[in-house]
């Protein structure tokens, strides 16, 4: 090799070298943060993280001891039915987007997802707050589960789109070759193909949605009381760690890092088993 | 031997857009003869495909082709008012370049899915079905004893079967085949060339292929495609030994293409 050519390679390798350090570092970065949000809450939370935590509800103020069970169940209730609320449109309308281009309807859809995905989110709980809490008369997990199905919608919408265009288009002539209508097509090889993304997709809208505090202030609106049924107000733990969180009471402030930490921890967990449905299916 | 045409297209263009299509100058008449395989060839872009996805209406999805003249279908215009484009599918299936067996299917359940998914659900129909589809497509011997494993771990010339086999199921009178062996090894190749020798004594084939020699060693009728006409039509031994027209016999002796 001539020497120009060798001193040519090397630079590359010097350049590689560094982008590489450079890339580390900015993984590092991001790992950092999460780290230290992480180490804090658990610093000032894991104190008040025991059994009563999960399995006991909060106590007024002065009274020590007590927990977040009605917190923790009712974000599983308002977000479970917020995802059922949300399902049916969201995959409608992604499968829309994918499988029928060409729909009339479809610039209005997609202007429509892509706004109401860069919506900020306190203003699904006004919109629910005029469609439910209203005409219902009263703040209820319901109205909240509305709140946050409004939220998922798009999401869903454009994760369904995502996945559904990765599948080979050829699955789709196959099936129509075979003198099947296209409805049953897309039914029964379009979807069934994408189904671990289509799981995927789900999972992230509803860990995206039990984060939320804000479209649950004037809907789901809190209870200090197990709460089970969805016509009545419902707690959630971001709307108890705002509560605790501009609280004065101390006791009340390391509850609020316990379910933040908490709620850190439902959502890795659905993460994960995101991850593991596009691995498994 | 009778000549007894089973597919026809009279005057069929085929456009994209504005774009220029296939028959935009005057339209192509191509006769497709009963139990007889006819080739498609031609150098890419030539428009054989484009051609062949007409005769199942697989243009429909495209909204941007747009489909002139007819296509009869025992004499009757599956481009007619009212023609429900699945039914013509039903009678003429196709089969294309890349094996694609439904992923999240069993061989099984790849090979019956046309009959499964409008609802039919006799067991014993299927299983008859499905035997008679594998055996057919030459797969039958190899897949017999793991009909109900996944049809994703067999071997791209086995999908590739598996296809035939999936197609041949809902016994179409007609089947299009769009470079069957295109990604294919050779003794894969020579195994669905083999197959198609038998395959016509049940079904018409319309095959287009890249591989002249392919085009010789199975069919009976050749077509060659030019720019989007077809140029000349006639019987394969005919147009590979004494072509009518220039341009045939250029491509056909590897001047250009």
């Amino acid at each position: 090799m001539s020497l120009e050519k060798e001193l040519a390679l090397r630079r590359r390798y010097r350049v590689e070298r560094l982008m590489m350090a450079l890339i580390a570092l900015g993984t590092l970065l991001a790992f950092l943060i999460l780290f230290l949000v992480l180490a804090y809450a658990f610093l000032k939370g894991a104190g008040a993280l025991n059994l009563d935590f999960f399995l006991k509800d909060m106590r007024p103020p002065g009274e020590t001891g007590g927990g977040l069970r009605q917190a923790i169940v009712g974000t599983l209730i308002v977000d479970g039915l917020g995802l059922l609320i949300a399902l049916p449109f969201g995959l409608a309308a992604g499968i829309l987007l994918a499988e029928y281009p060409d729909h009339p309807i479809n610039p209005y859809l997609r202007l429509l997802s892509d706004t109401l995905n860069g919506m900020p989110a306190i203003l699904f709980g006004l919109l629910a707050f005029i469609l439910v809490v209203k005409p219902m008369g009263g703040f209820s997990g319901l109205s909240g589960a509305f709140a946050l199905g409004f939220l998922m919608i798009p999401i869903l919408a454009r994760s369904t789109e995502g996945v559904l265009s990765l599948v080979p288009r050829e699955i789709r002539e196959a099936g129509l070759a075979l003198g099947l209508p296209r409805w049953r097509v897309i039914l029964s090889l379009v979807l069934p193909t994408a189904r671990a993304g289509l799981i995927t997709g789900v999972l992230l809208a509803f860990a995206r949605a039990a984060g939320e505090a804000a479209p649950l202030l004037f809907t789901a609106f809190g209870s200090p009381l197990l709460e089970l049924n969805p016509l009545k107000p419902i707690d959630t733990l971001p709307l108890r760690l705002f509560a605790y969180a501009i609280s004065p009471y101390d006791d009340w402030h390391q509850q609020a890092w316990a379910a933040g930490l908490v709620l850190f921890a439902l959502i890795t967990l659905t993460s994960l088993l995101a991850r593991l449905a596009s691995r498994r299916f | 031997m009778s000549q007894d045409v089973h597919m026809e297209s009279k005057n069929l263009v085929v456009r994209y857009g504005d774009r220029i299509g296939v028959g935009v100058k005057g339209g192509v008449n191509l006769p497709l003869y009963r139990h007889r395989v006819t080739a498609l060839i031609g150098p890419s872009g030539c428009g054989k495909t484009t051609f062949l996805r007409a005769l199942n209406r697989m243009h429909d999805l495209t909204p941007t082709a747009k489909v002139e003249g007819e296509v009869l279908l025992d004499g009757e215009n599956i481009y007619a008012p009212g023609v429900d484009p699945v039914l013509v599918r039903r009678r003429v299936g196709m089969v294309f370049q890349k094996p694609t067996a439904f992923p999240t299917m069993s061989i099984y359940d790849n090979v019956a899915a046309g009959l499964k998914l409008v609802g039919i659900r006799d067991r014993k129909r299927l299983d008859e079905a499905v035997e008679r589809a594998l055996r057919g497509a030459a797969l039958w011997d190899e897949v017999k004893d793991r009909l109900r494993a996944p049809a994703s771990g067999l071997s791209g010339g086995q999908q590739q079967r598996l296809t035939i086999a999936r197609a041949l199921a809902v016994e179409p009178e007609v089947l299009l085949m769009d470079e069957p062996t295109a990604s294919l090894d050779p003794i894969s190749t020579q195994a669905i060339e083999d197959l198609l020798l038998t395959l016509k004594e049940q079904v018409t084939i319309v095959i287009v292929t890249h591989n002249m020699q392919q085009a010789a060693r199975v069919s009976d009728y050749t077509a060659f495609f030019l720019n989007g006409e077809m140029v000349e039509f006639g019987p394969t031994e005919t147009l590979f030994t004494k072509p009518q027209d220039p341009r045939t016999e250029a491509y056909i002796t590897g001047r250009f293409g």
